[in-house]
């Protein structure tokens, strides 16, 4: 943990390993705070505060995450956590990171169940609804827009969309065809 | 099969097929939780969501709630159980495994083939989210206003949905 050779960079130094309290207060915090992505402040987190690990450790790491099934965040906390602390420190990471948004999230429906009947109520979560769904085509936009320049992919992506949102197929088995096809079809250009 | 077990192994699958993120598999949980089980309407569904980007934390906060609304505090923790520990084990050993293969050419090939599939399934989620929320032009507006101030700033995503909860106050939505 101590080469220093390998961190040579922006970065001077690099903090002492957190422990288990250490890890499930930081992503304690972080599920408290993370409104709407929890990513950016994980990053601002762990490579800005508390200096668990280089930007480019960092980095890594999340193209991990992002490879493996899961919410990107959820993964880093359990990678960041084995890292540190074995098994125990990718419970207390994990556990801390969705405590507090349990809870939070069962009070919010209790909330809804109760006054779900009042119209004003109901008029103030329809308007909550529709923006949420606004964030969402936001996020599939910015997504997608790389995809632009690359036609075959852009192509393939529209396959999927189609199969899913139109055709309305069962996930597993559209995985099953639509993965190996995509592979296979980017493969030459890599 | 009971249903917090029924739960557990819904949301254990979806977990396994979440790749690129909570968003991709809201399609197939949508489609299971309203037209295979029958638990609740597309509307209800949709609003358990908006609920759910109100709070803090992960993305998929909604499994919590949806497990709460089928089965009470018990459902709860199946769902939270089942969306979040199958990947977190895979995570757990693949920690392990990743440097062996950093270079390795199928994984940088399977790594390109999986992005156009989650722009794919990101983009499906957005349309049946939005398709089963807006339903009245007032709230399709909002839904077109937030997804294009969201893409064109960096304004907090907390402001839009704040917003969008004032206007349907006001009575946007008919």
């Amino acid at each position: 943990m101590h080469d220093d050779a390998g961190r040579a960079g922006a970065t001077a130094t690099v903090a002492a390993a957190p422990g288990i309290a250490g890890l499930f207060g930081a992503f304690f915090l972080l599920g408290l705070m993370g409104f709407g992505g929890v990513l950016p402040l994980a990053r601002d987190m762990i490579v800005e505060r508390r200096r668990w690990m280089t930007n480019t450790e960092f980095t890594e790491l999340l193209g991990l995450c992002q490879f493996l099934p899961g919410g990107n965040v959820i993964n880093l906390s359990v990678a960041l956590g084995t890292r540190f602390a074995g098994l125990p420190g990718a419970a207390a990471a994990l556990l801390g990171l969705i405590t507090a948004p349990c809870i939070i999230v069962v009070l919010l429906g209790g909330i809804y169940d109760r006054y779900g009947g009042d119209p004003h109520v109901r008029h103030l979560f329809a308007g909550l609804a529709a923006a949420a769904a606004g964030l969402l085509v936001a996020l599939a936009l910015r997504l997608a827009a790389p995809l632009r320049t690359d036609l075959r992919s852009a192509g393939l992506a529209v396959l999927c969309f189609l199969a899913i949102a139109l055709l309305r197929l069962p996930l597993l088995p559209t995985l099953l065809v639509l993965v190996p096809l995509s592979v296979l079809v980017l493969r030459r250009e890599a | 099969m009971g249903t917090l077990l029924t739960l557990l192994l819904l949301f254990g699958e979806l977990s396994l097929l979440a790749f690129g993120g909570g968003n991709t598999i809201l399609p197939e949980m949508q489609r299971r939780v309203v037209e295979v089980h029958g638990w609740m309407s597309a509307g209800e569904f949709a609003a358990l969501f908006a609920l759910a980007q109100a709070a803090p934390g992960p993305n998929m906060m909604v499994c919590t709630l949806i497990g709460w609304r089928v089965a009470g505090l018990g459902g709860a923790l199946m769902a939270t159980a089942g969306i979040f520990l199958p990947g977190a084990v895979l995570t757990g050993i693949a920690t392990g495994l990743w440097e062996r293969f950093r270079a390795a050419p199928w994984r940088r090939a399977l790594q390109r083939g999986l992005v156009p599939v989650t722009v794919g399934l990101v983009a499906a989620s957005a349309l049946l989210i939005a398709a089963s929320v807006d339903s009245a032009p007032g709230l399709a507006a909002v839904t077109l206003a937030v997804a294009a101030v969201a893409t064109l700033t960096r304004l907090h995503p907390l402001w839009l949905l704040g917003t969008g909860a004032l206007l349907g106050l006001a009575g946007i939505g008919g």
